[in-house]
């Protein structure tokens, strides 16, 4: 198979590459989000409990 | 009854969440490569639409993700409204977002491929437009949920607004035979006599799994730190947080 042939996509590539690009790019950004708030929720709540902590 | 509250309780679907995360992505990653490589590299070109037809592999999978999880968000919603489980509520709200991006891939990738077909990127044609609707359902539901405070009333009251909307599934899935359309009709689904070769018809299957699959892997991401957030007053929120650091 000939690479360069496969990137022009019969002279589709621009519209069939834009596609494939933009599903990773949501693909990835759906995965990143939950993950980046994982972290905040997790430092958040350590400083609840110390927070919890101290007053009692 | 008592077995929906056992496993709806959040501690126990939290670690039976975390338990199956880790394999609804490796079986999301498996789907999506075979789903890409048969697309891409298997599937024979279309002797009508040239290469270009390969948007499809990306293009009805999302569109079929967009209604899909819109029936999740509002099924969900309804049984949090009859039965007031915390857990669908958290489902059901974590299905907008997601649901949107999947919407906005729809439509944007159906743009991509409807300029070098119909030569043009958009038209005010029935199933366009129904799928434009569905998008703005999702960022109303997120709008509506965003603006009440209180996380149990704003559920409440997105759960009806995604109930209402549901009306719009129907129009979407039928606008190609109700109305005259520019977009062509189903391929898939027709009993006894499919309109699309097995050797495009596995891909198609293969990414609208694979697509499946990464919406519960997010979804089950999503819901586990809203559990925290939620039940941070809870002493085995506190236990969990201490054995792990």
């Amino acid at each position: 198979m000939n690479w360069s042939e496969f990137i022009r996509m019969g002279g589709y590539g621009f519209y069939v590459w834009s596609s494939y690009g933009l599903a990773l790019l949501v693909l990835l950004l759906n995965l990143y989000l939950p993950l980046r708030r994982r972290k905040t929720v997790r430092r958040l709540l350590h400083e609840f409990l110390r927070l919890k902590e101290q007053t009692r | 009854m008592q077995y929906m509250h056992k496993y709806a309780s959040p501690k126990f679907f939290y670690t039976l969440a975390g338990k199956l995360t880790p394999w609804m992505a490796a079986l999301t990653a498996v789907l999506l490569v075979a789903g890409l490589y048969l697309g891409l590299f298997v599937a024979p070109v279309d002797f009508q639409q040239g290469e270009s037809y390969r948007i499809m592999f990306i293009h009805v999978p999302a569109a079929w993700m967009s209604m899909f999880i819109y029936v999740c968000m509002a099924g969900a919603g309804a049984i949090a409204l009859v039965w007031n489980v915390k857990l669908f509520e958290m489902f059901a709200g974590n299905c907008a977002p997601v649901g949107a991006s999947f919407t906005f891939l729809a439509l944007v990738t159906g743009s991509l491929w409807g300029k070098p077909m119909w030569g043009a990127w958009w038209a005010w044609d029935a199933r366009l437009t129904s799928e434009l609707i569905l998008f703005f359902l999702y960022i109303g539901y997120m709008a509506l949920e965003a603006s009440i405070d209180d996380p149990r009333r704003a559920a409440r009251a997105s759960a009806i607004l995604a109930l209402v909307g549901v009306v719009n599934i129907p129009v979407i899935h039928f606008s190609v035979e109700w109305w005259n359309t520019l977009h062509q009709p189903a391929s898939v689904g027709k009993v006894g006599t499919p309109s699309i070769h097995p050797s495009m018809l596995a891909p198609l299957l293969l990414m609208s799994l694979g697509f499946t699959f990464y919406f519960f892997t997010v979804a089950l991401m999503r819901m586990r730190n809203e559990i925290l957030e939620r039940e941070r007053h809870t002493t085995w929120v506190a236990q969990l947080l201490e054995s792990k650091s």
